[in-house]
This record gives structure tokens, C-alpha cells and sequence, in this order.
């Protein structure tokens, strides 16, 4: 049995539909990921899952309660559902130790002592029981919030951006620390973020929303490298579609050439498909038979990405190259194609 | 323990009718017909009525502005001898209440007075060889209402003279505009939305005025309603009175709101700079002390100097035990009063903060709207419906025990209360919405989140949050009460007494020296919310060099 499962939500405000009809489950211990642009309904799900919004129609069980449903709400403070807010939301009059054991109210002194040196031991912020919330760091304070959260030992837990106030480059970093602490306590999550990178050092599992539609609910290898559809295609790493036609049942004819892998059943010769090119399936070198002309390129520290167009003119694509290898804008490469998954979207 | 928002929402409400029910009872008797009674209202003393009301409101009007803009604009945008003193100071004449004053001048000012007797004594004058203005008049009237309800003009303009960019005053000069010009045509245009938010809350003032006028001798609406209902004892006509002036307060209250809205678009920068002050020297440096420290002597420091004087004077005779009492019946009435409006400010403020729907704002915006109208109103509104529930009380009970049980609600403390309650809510919601404000929604969230239910996160989170500013809207309220005349003269039991009343009565008898006690004692505690408010301007304020 799934330790949460969402079964075909739709919430509604007034007559706006800001969800539509979201199925999921996530296992006991894993962390799931929803991943969206601003505006697609990914915050929704996750108040929706808290306890803070109704659901319009479906369901929404943790375990095998069920805690949401058009007939049944059961309200945040009972559901056992832990949640990290992007501001943190420490109780600025209380020290450390108080905001911690704030849900561990009903244990006696000495297990919510013991309770707090543990999780502070955990975040590692030993020693930090008497201080205040404005007394932390950024990165401090959102440790502190993970481990008031955890206290109560929630069934799940919900983290709203926690990484979305920090720095860019801390942000992976943070995601990891994160990721050990949940796996450690062995608790069940549901991140919500914009940014994938976060989502892949993060989550076991993500979903990718659209305008409150769920894309595509999947791990992040496949994620990747099998894109369910152009939106998922273009929104998860780097890369172009390219217009192809087929040829037969394994080869595709594109701008790039003719590009071979398993296709999508039902697709017939003269059928005319869209072929995902990512940066790392282009390889630069000295001499071969495909060239493109490079028209801007953009400095990445270890490497150069370089938008490249092909022959016709008209179709560009990514590359990848070490930094140390650099070619000028409007120099003619040449380029080896290395797909090893070839990715088709109708 | 949790409350349903369905709940709420029916609390909330009902507040908004319980604190509504006083003007919807003022309203109701319009359509009551007293042809009589109006007929000789008409060919008597109406017209004297709204003639002396719309000649107080036009004096005052030119009088806080002329007092309070110059003020305003000196303190923004110059610097000279104690300018940072006045900066706090201009407002203590708030502390004084428009009847304090009143009786204070009328004893300096009158024919046996000090000022009159050392004319005489220097020239040789006896009664009537000399002109002297009548204290006791309309005139008098406007000029003790202008000194002390000046600082809500002065207060609002200076704000919005800081607020103002000075590079818009600094392209008023390069297009050619000195520096006079460029107050008339830019600054102060730009600050009269600010400017008539002051002068509307001092109208308002004004027209609820009762203490002033009655103790003067002027016909006014406050006056004659109370006139109407004790002295011809028509309750319909005196409601009709009510009715009137409120209908005056509407108007006063839609000029606030549309002034306030406009003061949006009138803003003309994001980014303060620091103010470059003008250094005034010479005359002119003695000029701009004078025009700040003639309006703060003339409307709080002779006064509290002559009501020194007469309460250390007259101290044997009053400072007995009724005077104790006094102050005790005092200030429990003002603490149960400011407690009471403190926790129904709680409910509307948090209620609104979980339910934010249409119908709540509007309830709560409703149970706020006694803040603009005159005691007196308030008085004879909670009367109203208090003495009906009292007539069908013994109506019942006679039925029943085939007794009576004669008044129970009307002319016991809790009517006061009542009153009381209805015209303070706005100041103790006001800062508690201001407090609630403060506390990010996460927070909510938070507390949620870790098991507790509505009421647990206002209990745990938000009361503690919120120290300071339940502890002001306690404050605020519990000045305003002891500062109240007209609802508490009104509606006070049989010879229960407050410092505000014996001021009142003992002036009324011409023992203006031992009123001095009772009332140096309420401009004190008027001194509190004074000090209040320069702190949270001083910490508040952008674009002055102090920070």
C-alpha cells in the first residue's frame, strides 16, 4: 500500500479549474517531487495535501485513511502531515528548543529533551536548543524548520520551495543534506519546486505539472530520457525538438540525418514526428560527415554551449564542448551524433 | 479546540450587529412622524442648530489648517531652534480634550479672570470701559477646537511631506519655481489628499463636540439632541436630530475614504532621499519657533500651567475620598472598556483573517464605523433599543410574577459599556488588524501544521506575538473612554461619577479651580497615546537624516 495516494483531484475556485484530474502515489520512504513553472498548480497540490485547500472531486489518502475527498476534510492539525514553508516560518518568540517541540507538546519533558537533541544532532545544530530563530542563519534556520517538522514524526512531509530563499549554488548542496535527513528518519516526502535541479539531487520520483495538468509522473532517469510528451521534453534538461519524418520501423529522417532507435508503435512510414536533440548527444570533432555553422555560444566554466545551425538553415541545436576547445562564432563544425536514447514526441 | 469557520463567521457577524444596532435605532425613527415637534424645532432653534455647526466646522477648518500646515511644512523641510522638540511636542495638544481647554481659557479670559484683572489693575479700567473678545462664544468655540485638534492636520501633512520625493521639488526649481512657488504648486498639491484625510478626522471631532459648545452656550446638533431628549424629553424628535448630524458624519466619513484612496496615486517615489533641510537664520529662524511654538503654548502649556495652579490650589478641597472614588470608578470603567473592545477586536480582527469572504469584511468594516460618530448619537442609539428590551422585560415579568422589575439594562454600567464599545472597536481593531498584519500566513500555516486548531494558533502564536500591540489597543481604548463626556454624562447609573463628568459638573457650577484636578488628571493620561504615537512615527519615518 502507498503511504500517499492521489486519486483523480480536481480542485476548483469558483468556476476555475486550477487542477485537473492529478492521480499519484508515493511508496513509504520515498521523496516524490512536484515540478512545474510558476502558476501550474504545483503549490496548490501540496496546501491541498496539508489540509489548507478542499479538494473539488477525488481523493487524496495517506495510508489508508482517506483525508480528503468532497465529503471528507480532515483538518491540517490532524493529519500528521508535517510541512517546511519557503519562509520557514520559525516562531520568532520561541527559542530553538520550543520551536521544536511546539508538536511534541503532549510528551513529557524528558522525551521532548531527548527528542530535540536528536533532531538537533540530526540537522547538525547541536548545542542551538537556547537560541533564537533571528539568531540563525538562512541555511540554519531551514534546518531548524525540517526539524521542528520532523518532531511530531509525521507520516509525511510536505516542503514548499525550501530551497527557493537560498543561493543558487547552495541550493543542490542544501538538497542533498536534506534528502540524507529524510532518508535517515525514513519519512515520506513530497517536494514542490521550480527548479529541477533541485527536484533531480532531491527526489526519487518527480511529477511535471502544467497549467494543473500532471505530465508525467516518473523517476528522473525516464524523466530524462523518455519524456512523455514536448512540454516535459523541453522542460527537463537541455535540448531542441527537431521536425523528422519516418522512414521505417527504427529509422527517423531528420535535418541532423537519419537517426535510428525503437519507435513509438503506431507510427507508420511518411509519418511525421518530433526528434529531442540534448547538447550531450552531439559530439564535436575534427572531421565528419555532418557540419553546422556556430551562431552564439555561451562560456559554462568547464565547458562552451554552443548553438549550432545545421545546413538547411533553419533548424538549430545544442552542443557541448570543453572550454578548451573553442571555436569562433561563424566557424563550420563538425559534429558525430551519440544518441543512445532516441526520444520522439508526436 | 477548534471553531468552524462556519462559526466564526456567525460571531463575527452578530458583533457587527450588536455594534450596529445603536445607528440602525438613531435611523429608524426617521420614519417616525413628530410633525410638532419638528414645526417648533423648525421655527425655534434649527436653524440655529445647523448654522452654528456649519460655521464651528468652517472656523475649525481654517483654523487646523492654518495652524497645522505651516507646522507641517517647517518641520519637513527646515531646520531651526528646537525644531526636534516640536517635531514630538506639536502633538501633545492632543492630549487635551476640546472641554478641558474650554473651561481652562474661559477662567484665564473671563471678566474676573487674571488676564482681565491685570488690565485693569494696569490702566485703571472698571467694567466696560474696555474691549475684550468673549471667550464664551462662537468664536471662542472655533479657536479651542482648532488648538487642540490642529495635530491631525499637522500630523498627516508632515507625512506626506516626508514621503514626498524632494527631486520632484527639485524640478519644480530648475523649471524656474522658487522655493515658495514650489510649495504652493507642487508640494502641497501633492499632499492634499493627506491634508484632507486630517481636516475630515478634525471635523469629525468637531461635530461630535459636546463639552465645548454646551459649556459655551452654542446651539449645536450635540447640544440640541441632548437638549431634546431630557430637556423636552421627545425621543423621536431628538433621534431625528441624530439622525441629521450623522447623515453630516456620512459625508465626513466618504471624504476620509475617498481622500485616503486618492493619496495612492499622489505618491511620487518609491525611493526616499535624505531631505536636504534649509538652515534658517536670523528672523526668519525666530519666525518659523514662532509658528510652532504658539500653537503647542497656547493649546497645552498655559493650560496645563493654569490647571496646575488650580488643582494644587484648590487640592485641600478636592482631595478627599469621593475624589479617590472617583478615580477609581474611573479607571475601572476605562479598563473593563478597553478590555472588552480588545477581545471583540480579537474575534473581528482574527475571524477576518481565517474568513476573509465579502460578508466578514463588510461586518467587520460596519463594526468600525463607530469611531466617526458624536457620543451623543451613541448614546441615544444604545438607549433606544436597551430601554425597549427593558419595557418588554417588565411586561413579561408582570405577566409572570405580576410584578415589575423595573430598569434593568438602561442606566447600569453595562449600557455604558455598550456605548462605549460601539464607538472605541475601531481604535482597538484597527491595531490589532495592524498587529495581525504583521504575522506571515506561514506562521498559520505552521502552527497548523503541528497540531493546533484555530483558536490554538491565535492562543499560542498570535497573542504572543502580538505583546506590544494588544497592549496599545488596550491603552488607546482606555484613554479614550476617560477622556469621553457626552455618552458617559448621558448614560452613567444615578450618581455614579467620572473624572470627566465632575470636571464637567464642577465647571458647569463655576468652580472652574476644582475642576483643575479631575482634569489635569485626564490630559495626563491623554500624555500616553501622545508618546505612543511620536515613537512609532519616529521609528516608522523615511527620508530625514535620523534613523
Amino acid at each position: 500500500m502507498s503511504q500517499l495516494s492521489l486519486q483523480n483531484i480536481v480542485i476548483q475556485y469558483g468556476q476555475q479549474v486550477v487542477i485537473h484530474d492529478v492521480s499519484l502515489q508515493v511508496e513509504h520512504g520515498q521523496i516524490g517531487c512536484l515540478l512545474g513553472p510558476s502558476g501550474c498548480g504545483k503549490t496548490t497540490l501540496l496546501r491541498a495535501i496539508a489540509g489548507f485547500e478542499a479538494v473539488t472531486s477525488g481523493q487524496i489518502a495517506l495510508g489508508d485513511t482517506i483525508i480528503s475527498s468532497p465529503q471528507i476534510h480532515i483538518p491540517p492539525e490532524k493529519r500528521q502531515i508535517g510541512m517546511v514553508f519557503q519562509d520557514y516560518a520559525l516562531f520568532p518568540h520561541l527559542t530553538i528548543a520550543n520551536n521544536i517541540s511546539f508538536g511534541i507538546r503532549q510528551l513529557s519533558k524528558v522525551a521532548q529533551t531527548k527528542r530535540i537533541e536528536q533532531l538537533l544532532e540530526l540537522v547538525n545544530l547541536s548545542g542551538y536548543q537556547k537560541r533564537y530563530p533571528h539568531e540563525l542563519s538562512g541555511g540554519q534556520q531551514q534546518r531548524i524548520a525540517l526539524a521542528r517538522a520532523l518532531a511530531p514524526k509525521p507520516k509525511l512531509m510536505l516542503l514548499d520551495e525550501p530551497f527557493g530563499s537560498q543561493d543558487v549554488e547552495l541550493r543542490e548542496i542544501l538538497a542533498r543534506e536534506v534528502r540524507d535527513i529524510l532518508k535517515q528518519e525514513q519519512t515520506t516526502a513530497i517536494l514542490v519546486t521550480h527548479d529541477q535541479h533541485e527536484a533531480f539531487a532531491m527526489a526519487d520520483e518527480i511529477g511535471v505539472l502544467k497549467a494543473g495538468r500532471l505530465q508525467q509522473w516518473d523517476n528522473p532517469y525516464h524523466l530524462y530520457h523518455r519524456p512523455a510528451n514536448a512540454f516535459v521534453a523541453e522542460f527537463i534538461g537541455q535540448g531542441v525538438l527537431i521536425a523528422g519524418e519516418v522512414l521505417d520501423n527504427y529509422t527517423v529522417q531528420t535535418a541532423v540525418g537519419v537517426v535510428s532507435g525503437s519507435l513509438p508503435v503506431g507510427a507508420t512510414p511518411h509519418m511525421p514526428l518530433q526528434v529531442l536533440i540534448r547538447p550531450d548527444d552531439i559530439r564535436l570533432v575534427a572531421k565528419a560527415e555532418r557540419k553546422a555553422v556556430v551562431i552564439s555560444r555561451v562560456f559554462r566554466g568547464a565547458e562552451y554551449l554552443y548553438t549550432l545551425q545545421l545546413s538547411d538553415q533553419k533548424t538549430t541545436i545544442l552542443a557541448l564542448a570543453p572550454s578548451h576547445q573553442q571555436y569562433e562564432i561563424g566557424e563550420t563544425v563538425y559534429f558525430e551524433l551519440d544518441m543512445q536514447h532516441l526520444v520522439l514526441v508526436p | 479546540m477548534e471553531i468552524s469557520k462556519g462559526i466564526w463567521r456567525t460571531l463575527i457577524i452578530g458583533m457587527a450587529t450588536f455594534t450596529a444596532l445603536p445607528i440602525i435605532a438613531v435611523f429608524s425613527y426617521v420614519f417616525v412622524p413628530a410633525p410638532e415637534v419638528w414645526a417648533h424645532l423648525f421655527d425655534t432653534v434649527l436653524v440655529d442648530y445647523i448654522s452654528n455647526t456649519l460655521w464651528l466646522m468652517l472656523g475649525v477648518s481654517v483654523g487646523v489648517l492654518l495652524i497645522g500646515i505651516p507646522a507641517a511644512w517647517l518641520m519637513s523641510m527646515c531646520d531651526f531652534p528646537a525644531q526636534r522638540f516640536f517635531e514630538w511636542a506639536l502633538l501633545l495638544p492632543l492630549a487635551m480634550p476640546a472641554y478641558i481647554i474650554a473651561y481652562t481659557y474661559t477662567g484665564m479670559l473671563d471678566f474676573a479672570g487674571p488676564v482681565q484683572s491685570l488690565i485693569r489693575s494696569l490702566t485703571g479700567w472698571g467694567y466696560g470701559d474696555y474691549w475684550f473678545p468673549k471667550v464664551r462664544s462662537l468664536g471662542g468655540a472655533i479657536t479651542m477646537l482648532s488648538l487642540v485638534l490642529f495635530p491631525y492636520v499637522y500630523l498627516l501633512a508632515r507625512a506626506a511631506f516626508l514621503e514626498q520625493s524632494i527631486c520632484v521639488l527639485e524640478v519644480s526649481r530648475t523649471l524656474g519655481a522658487n522655493r515658495w512657488q514650489s510649495f504652493f504648486r507642487v508640494a502641497l498639491p501633492l499632499a492634499r489628499p493627506a491634508v484632507i484625510t486630517g481636516l475630515s478626522l478634525a471635523l469629525m471631532e468637531t461635530v461630535a463636540d459636546f463639552g465645548t459648545v454646551q459649556y459655551f452656550g452654542v446651539s449645536t446638533f450635540t447640544t440640541g439632541i441632548f437638549r431634546t431628549w431630557f430637556g423636552l424629553g421627545d425621543h423621536a424628535a431628538a433621534s431625528q436630530l441624530a439622525a441629521l448630524l450623522m447623515t453630516l458624519v456620512l459625508v465626513l466619513i466618504l471624504l476620509e475614504l475617498w481622500s485616503r484612496q486618492r493619496a495612492r496615486y499622489h505618491h511620487t517615489s518609491s525611493k526616499y532621499s535624505r531631505i536636504p533641510k534649509y538652515q534658517l537664520k536670523g528672523w526668519w529662524a525666530i519666525g518659523a519657533f514662532l509658528v510652532c511654538a504658539l500653537p503647542l503654548a497656547l493649546g497645552f502649556i498655559i493650560p496645563v500651567a493654569q490647571l496646575v495652579y488650580w488643582g494644587i490650589s484648590t487640592a485641600h478641597l478636592t482631595l478627599d475620598s469621593s475624589f479617590w472614588e472617583l478615580v477609581l470608578n474611573s479607571l475601572i470603567l476605562a479598563a473593563l472598556a478597553a478590555l472588552s473592545a480588545l477581545i471583540l477586536a480579537l474575534i473581528l480582527g482574527y475571524g477576518k483573517r481565517i474568513n476573509p469572504d465579502p460578508m466578514v469584511k463588510t461586518a467587520t468594516r460596519i463594526a468600525a464605523l463607530g469611531y466617526a460618530i458624536p457620543g451623543t448619537v451613541i448614546a441615544i442609539g444604545v438607549l433606544i433599543p436597551l430601554a425597549w428590551l427593558d419595557t418588554q422585560l417588565n411586561i413579561l415579568a408582570k405577566y409572570v410574577w405580576g410584578t415589575s422589575v423595573g430598569l434593568i439594562f438602561s442606566g447600569s454600567l453595562l449600557t455604558l459599556l455598550y456605548a462605549y464599545n460601539v464607538r472605541f472597536l475601531a481604535v482597538s481593531l484597527q491595531t490589532v488588524e495592524a498587529g495581525l498584519g504583521k504575522i506571515k500566513p506561514t506562521i498559520d500555516n505552521a502552527g497548523r501544521s503541528l497540531g493546533l486548531g484555530s483558536v490554538g494558533v491565535l492562543r499560542y502564536l498570535h497573542l504572543p506575538l502580538m505583546k506590544g500591540t494588544l497592549l496599545t489597543a488596550l491603552l488607546l481604548v482606555f484613554v479614550d473612554v476617560l477622556k469621553e463626556l457626552p455618552a458617559t454624562l448621558i448614560l452613567r447609573p444615578f450618581n455614579f461619577n467620572t473624572l470627566a463628568v465632575k470636571a464637567y459638573e464642577l465647571a458647569s457650577d463655576e468652580r472652574l479651580a476644582e475642576a483643575g484636578l479631575p482634569a489635569l488628571m485626564i490630559v495626563a493620561a491623554g500624555i500616553l497615546p501622545v508618546i505612543l504615537l511620536s515613537r512609532s512615527i519616529a521609528t516608522s519615518r523615511a527620508g530625514t537624516s535620523s534613523s
